[in-house]
Formats: C-alpha cells, sequence, structure tokens
C-alpha cells in the first residue's frame, strides 16, 4: 500500500524544500518527492502545508503515577492531533523515570498506546532529589534522549556541575529547569504590578535569571551540553543571547504562551494561565519574540503539562502550575509569529521540526525521499476557536479557550500510518 | 424609617472596590447613615425587617473577630437568619473543593454568603460560577471591600463636621496608610476606594513591605514617616504581623518601631488635624502608641460601629435592588 499527499505546499526547512508538489509513502518511508506522483491512496492535501512532523522536546505525559492527568496513549493522540510525530516525555512521574527499568517502561506503554513517537527523558539524579546522580550510561543504553530533574533546577552547584561532565561522557544533554526556588515563597504568579493588584504572591523574573546563569556558567566549566528549557523572561533571553555569543554549549526554548500571554491572563483565566515559569510581562512578550527571531532561542517547546479540571478549579495559589500546549502550538505559531511577521513560516517550522530535534540529536523534523514518512499537513488559512472539550488531551487546562487562531492540522502521519485525520 | 433607596445597584456580589466606580461607592456610602440610626434608636429596637427571612451565611476560614460580629450583627438587624461556618466546622479540611462546600449551603437555599479566606480570588471564583450574592469579607491579600467602604464612610463623616458641609466628599482629602502594604488587603481596598473617590493616597513602609508597581493602582508610595505624615488628614495604620520579622521582612520589631510606629513623636509631622485610623486588632505600642489609640483622635471605636451600618446598607443594596444581574443568568 501506498499513499500521496497531493498538490501540497511541501516545506522540508532543513534542506530548504518550499514548492508545490506530491509525496509519495510506501513502507513506512518517503518513497518520493516531486509532482503528479501515482500510489493506491491519495490524501488532497491542495491549499495546505505539507512538512516534517513537528517535534516538541518537552511534554509531560503524567505515566507512571498520574494517570488522571494524562496516559502516555493520550498525550500521543493529543500530539498527533496537534500535528507532532516526535515528542520527548518529562521524567517527574510517580515514580520518576530514574533508572533504565523506567525508561523501557514509558518505551514499552508508547508502543502500546501512542499513534506518534515517545522519546524518553530520563532523571539525572536519583528521585529527582539532586543529591545522587543517575545511571545514565544504562539509561542511555535503555533509549532516554536526555537526562532533567525537570519540575525543579539541581540546587547543589557541585551536584550539578558532576552531573553535566557525567552526562556528556554518556553522551546525554541536561535539560535545564532554571529556578531558584530560595525566592519562591509560595509564589503563584508573575511577580509585578498584575500580582500585587491581584493579591497572589509572585515569582520574580529574577528566580530563572539567576539560574539561567549559573547553569550556563556551568555548561562552560564542563563544556557540556545544556539545554535551557522554557526561557520566559527578557532578562532570560539577554542571558542566553549572551552565553551564545561568547560561544557556550548551550541551547534554549520557549513555549507559545510566553509569546503570546502576559500576567494580565491571570485575571481573565486564573488556575489554567498559572504555569511556571509564569506569564510575565509585556517587554518580555517583545523579548521572546526578538529571541525567536534573531535565533537566539532555538526551538519551540509547549512544556505542556496536562492536570485534571478539578485539580485546577481551586483558588489560583492551591492549583498545581501548568497548562496543556500541544494541541495549540502550532495555530499559536502560525497565528502570533508568521502572521504578524516576525518569522517566515518556513523559520517556524524549522524550530518545531529539525531544530528541536537536531538538539537532542533525534532521528526527526526532515522530510526527504528515503527518510522516514512522519508528516504533518496543515490548513494554514483554516480558523477555528479553542475549546479543551473536544481536546484529546486529558487535560483541559488552557489560557486559550474561546481563543480564534488560523491554522489547523488536517493530518498527521507517523511512520507512514495515518496518526491522526481531522 | 423611610424607604430606602436600591436605585442604581446592579451587581450580585461585592468582591472588591476595584470593581465599584464612584456612583457605586457614594451609593453605599449614602445607603449607611439611615442604619447607623437604627442601631442608636431610642426605643432600643435596633432591628428592621429588610431582610426578613433570608438566609446570610457568615463562612470564614481565617480567624476574625471584629468582621465576623460586624456581619453578623448587621444581618440581624436587618432580621435575616444568619448561619456561622468557620473552616474548622467546614468540610475544607475532608478535601471537599470550595465550588462542592458552596453548592452544598446553596442546596439549604442561602441567600447571601459572606466569605473570609486566605487565599486571593477565593471570592470571585465562587461569585462567578454560584447564584448566591457573595460578599468578599477578606480574600488572601487582595481587598477587603466592606472595610475599604466603612473605612471611607468614617473618614466622610469627619471631613464633613470638619468643614461644616453635610455634602462633603473626599475630593483632596490625604490619607496616609502606614504599614505592611504587601500582604495587606486593607491597603488595597483602600486605595482603591479611597482614590476613586478623589481622596490622594499615599502608602509607607519599609521597603520589604510594599509591593512592586504599588503606585499604578493611583497612590504615591514613600519609605519616610515623616514624609508620609507631613500633609496627612487622614493617618492609617495597618496591624504588622508579628511573624514578619522570622521570614527575614524586618530585623527586628524594636527597628519597625523606630521608623514606623506612629506615636506623639511621630505625629507631630501631620497636621493637628489629621485623625488617626485603624483597621484592628491593634498590636498596642508596635504600630500604634496606647496614648494615640486612646486620644482624642483616634476614630478606631467609629470605624467599629459604622461598620455595622454599612455592612447592612451593603446588604441591602444586594438583597433589595432591582436585581438587574438575574437577567444575565441562564
Amino acid at each position: 500500500m501506498s499513499l500521496v499527499i497531493a498538490n501540497g505546499h511541501v516545506i522540508d526547512p532543513a534542506s530548504g524544500l518550499s514548492k508545490t508538489g506530491d509525496v509519495l509513502i510506501e513502507d513506512g518511508s518517503v518513497k518520493a518527492i516531486g509532482e503528479n506522483v501515482e500510489g493506491d491512496d491519495r490524501l488532497d492535501a491542495a491549499g495546505c502545508v505539507v512538512c516534517p512532523g513537528l517535534v516538541d522536546i518537552h511534554v509531560h505525559f503524567r505515566e507512571p503515577g498520574f494517570e488522571s492527568k494524562e496516559t502516555i496513549a493520550t498525550g500521543g493522540q493529543a500530539a498527533a492531533r496537534g500535528g507532532f510525530t516526535s515528542v520527548v516525555t518529562m521524567p517527574n512521574t510517580d515514580p520518576a523515570i530514574d533508572n533504565a527499568g523506567l525508561v523501557d517502561f514509558v518505551k514499552r506503554r508508547a508502543r502500546e498506546g501512542s499513534p506518534i513517537k515517545v522519546w524518553p527523558s530520563a532523571c539525572a539524579t536519583k528521585e529527582r532529589a539532586g543529591k545522587q546522580m543517575t545511571e545514565m550510561a544504562e539509561i542511555r543504553e535503555a533509549g532516554a534522549v536526555a537526562v532533567t530533574d525537570d519540575g525543579s533546577d539541581i540546587e547543589s552547584a557541585w551536584v550539578l556541575r558532576r552531573v553535566l561532565e557525567y552526562a556528556a561522557m554518556c553522551g546525554l544533554p541536561y535539560l535545564a529547569h532554571c529556578e531558584d526556588a530560595s525566592l519562591m515563597e509560595g509564589g503563584a504568579m508573575n511577580e509585578g504590578f498584575m500580582s500585587t493588584r491581584l493579591g497572589l504572591p509572585g515569582l520574580p523574573k529574577a528566580m530563572e535569571e539567576i539560574r539561567i546563569d549559573r547553569n550556563c556558567r556551568l555548561a562552560a566549566l564542563t563544556n557540556s551540553h545544556v539545554h535551557i528549557q522554557h526561557v520566559s523572561s527578557a532578562g532570560g533571553v539577554a542571558i542566553c543571547r549572551q552565553a551564545k555569543a561568547a560561544g557556550l554549549p548551550i541551547t534554549c526554548e520557549t513555549a507559545p504562551h510566553y509569546w503570546t500571554l502576559t500576567d494580565e491572563a491571570v485575571m481573565t483565566h486564573g488556575a489554567n494561565a498559572k504555569m511556571n515559569p509564569p506569564l510575565r510581562e509585556a517587554a518580555d512578550v517583545e523579548a521572546v519574540k526578538e529571541g525567536l527571531a534573531d535565533g537566539t532561542i532555538d526551538c519551540i517547546a509547549t512544556d505542556h503539562a496536562p492536570h485534571t479540571v478539578t485539580e485546577k478549579d481551586v483558588e489560583v495559589q492551591l492549583a498545581p502550575f501548568g497548562i496543556v500546549g500541544l494541541e495549540t502550538s502550532l495555530a499559536l505559531v502560525l497565528t502570533e509569529l508568521v502572521e504578524p511577521g516576525i518569522i517566515t513560516l518556513e523559520y517556524a517550522l524549522a524550530l518545531m521540526t529539525s531544530r528541536a530535534a537536531d538538539i537532542l540529536n533525534l532521528p526527526a523534523g526532515r522530510l526527504h525521499e528515503g527518510g522516514p514518512a512522519d508528516i504533518t499537513v496543515f490548513d494554514p488559512a483554516a480558523e477555528w476557536t479553542v475549546d479543551p472539550a473536544v481536546f484529546a488531551s486529558l487535560g483541559r487546562n488552557t489560557p486559550f479557550t474561546g481563543r480564534t487562531l488560523r491554522g489547523q492540522v488536517k493530518a498527521t502521519i507517523c511512520d507512514g500510518r495515518v496518526a491522526y485525520q481531522a | 424609617m423611610s424607604e430606602v433607596d436600591t436605585a442604581g445597584w446592579t451587581r450580585k456580589d461585592l468582591i472588591g472596590l476595584e470593581d465599584l466606580s464612584r456612583r457605586e461607592i457614594e451609593l453605599i456610602l449614602d445607603t449607611a447613615p439611615q442604619f447607623v440610626e437604627i442601631s442608636k434608636r431610642e426605643s432600643g429596637i435596633k432591628k428592621v425587617p429588610l431582610l426578613q427571612g433570608r438566609l446570610v451565611v457568615n463562612w470564614f476560614f481565617e480567624p476574625s473577630t471584629r468582621t465576623r460580629a460586624s456581619f453578623e450583627l448587621a444581618a440581624k438587624r436587618l432580621s435575616a437568619d444568619t448561619l456561622a461556618m468557620s473552616a474548622s466546622t467546614s468540610s475544607s479540611t475532608k478535601g471537599e473543593t470550595l465550588h462542592d462546600t458552596l453548592a452544598n449551603i446553596e442546596a439549604m437555599h442561602s441567600d447571601i454568603v459572606v466569605i473570609r479566606h486566605g487565599h486571593a480570588g477565593a471570592a470571585r471564583m465562587l461569585a462567578e460560577r454560584h447564584s448566591s450574592q457573595i460578599i468578599n469579607a477578606g480574600d488572601g491579600y487582595h481587598e477587603h471591600p466592606t472595610q475599604g467602604l466603612l473605612d471611607a464612610y468614617t473618614i466622610r463623616e469627619h471631613v464633613r463636621k470638619a468643614r461644616r458641609d453635610p455634602e462633603a466628599g473626599l475630593d483632596g482629602v490625604r490619607v496616609a496608610i502606614i504599614g505592611d502594604i504587601s500582604y495587606s488587603r486593607v491597603a488595597r481596598s483602600n486605595i482603591w476606594g479611597l482614590t476613586k473617590l478623589g481622596a490622594r493616597v499615599v502608602v509607607c513602609g519599609p521597603s520589604t513591605l510594599m509591593p512592586p508597581g504599588i503606585e499604578h493602582m493611583g497612590c504615591e508610595a514613600t519609605t519616610d514617616l515623616r514624609e508620609a505624615l507631613s500633609q496627612a488628614d487622614v493617618v492609617y495604620v495597618l496591624r504588622i504581623q508579628l511573624e514578619r520579622q522570622q521570614k527575614a521582612l524586618l530585623p527586628t520589631l524594636r527597628e519597625y518601631i523606630r521608623l514606623f510606629r506612629v506615636d506623639r513623636e511621630s505625629l507631630k509631622a501631620a497636621p493637628p488635624h489629621a485623625i488617626v485610623m485603624h483597621p484592628g486588632p491593634i498590636n498596642r505600642d508596635i504600630e500604634l502608641a496606647s496614648d494615640v489609640a486612646d486620644g482624642s483622635r483616634s476614630v478606631v471605636l467609629e470605624q467599629v460601629s459604622n461598620g455595622v451600618a454599612v455592612r447592612m446598607a451593603i446588604m441591602h443594596l444586594l438583597v433589595n435592588s432591582g436585581k438587574g444581574w438575574q437577567k444575565t443568568e441562564d
């Protein structure tokens, strides 16, 4: 059986391909890219973009331990619905993914239930406690693509230094959640006029900036790859920019909510606008856009963090941090970055495909003859309104409810199989 | 008493003074005097049937003596039935959500629910979902609107007396709010309320207890007590939480007293006509010296008396207004 995706605008950011044509898929691979290609089945992609399957290197699928928030199966379905064919799961589950057996468990659950590829990351320290490093060589063999204690920073610089040295030896990048928790003090949103106005304890930007700076310096000291997660503040972007200019081995990501929303969203969306790091202010939103435009920010990730409706349906201060992102990410990129001309469509897709994959050396994010048939087809002009009730994710916690966006996924194909079709 | 006019009130709830217009605040203040009279009746019968048959639930998650008693008295003087629920007797410790608990209260047909809660936004969260009329009796550091209203009322009474003008408002009146601004819902409600009424507010406290961007609420900010007091018609002293020094927010209470206590000495910086207010309970001789608290410039107990009348006015407006808000519900 072969499938032709016909008459789409085929874009492969890595090779610079951007033209109208057909893509022929056979046996899970891309057989041909050209014109007037024949196949058994045909998917009309006229007016649509056909690009490599999107890659998200920062998601929380909550399994094992929190299956009422999300499972690897439902998370995979949400990813497919959002146009993603590869995701990197975070290890802050219960138990935390801190040994090879648990990495194997995640991979097995993905094989059994996820329509797209799940690349697990594993803990950098045992039980994410920041004390004793994990058996990274075996973890790598089991298939983990990075180590991280995401959800928290490693408090001790001494421990982090050794983690970075050891992870580099094992060929594993370190994903850094940058946060000085001693500044946290019950904080629930960005510290600023809005937190004063709402009477909520604040999370100052310095919490993230201090640790981005420290973690970059430890990357320099150890000459190890540190990937800075979820940069949210102007200061954070500036520190990453400087570190890169100095040639340090760092990369960084941001998430859609950091270029689309400010802390004012907490007033209207309450706990569904609560995440860590928090939504910042207008100047930070601008700085994140600048960082995306000038190449400081290497990729777009969602930090997809589902919680149950009940968990979020409480006082803002008591609600857990995190929002879902997989099913709105592409449209927020198209509507808020591409349409206003901040970055081109091709570059935006690079940030969501090849560039994201390259950070963790994933065999993903490219569309070329002979490569895996991981392909996303989306209509860049289709308008839709965000309604969490129809999400494939178990999570409904989004601050984008009711927002009208442009860009809708029509089909997601993973290894030649249709993982999602609208 | 004559028919009390409720025209012009259209809100279901009272969540914060940030939400209210000047006109709405003035409506509450103008409604209050009739209820002041009821509490002072020569007959001794301090009751009117305006809320007869209604159920007012006082739902307090934090310890409170004054506010709770004031709401209860206000409801009783309006002839409402009252039900008191405190955190220790409510289900909050059993893991029930706030929404569920309120739904259960409503199943017993409550009319007004007065809520005091430790977390900002609790009152609004409930008001947006439930049909009960919610009065916020303090939510975290966010707002304490009835305190702000009774304070505005008390200030207005004094301005009117001082100016011998029964119509005088707060335009141009200078109010200095002294103390822990960061963690104070009273400060926030007073800033919103008083500035909307035309008063000029300056907040003053240690830099560690001054929240970011406070001046965007329409007030000035200083850490110099004498500067704050220098033109004040009203000196509003906030309670300082004694545990602040444990959190490295203050070196010692001794130093706080040195810099920020309102006492006979520091009060010399203020004009002689300035009145002194405090929301209570007072830490005697810490934020406010006893001789000032008990002195002729203190209106602290008037605040408490006015509190009952202002809360009666609010409940009356909420329950007996045109209910325009019901049209927007489905």
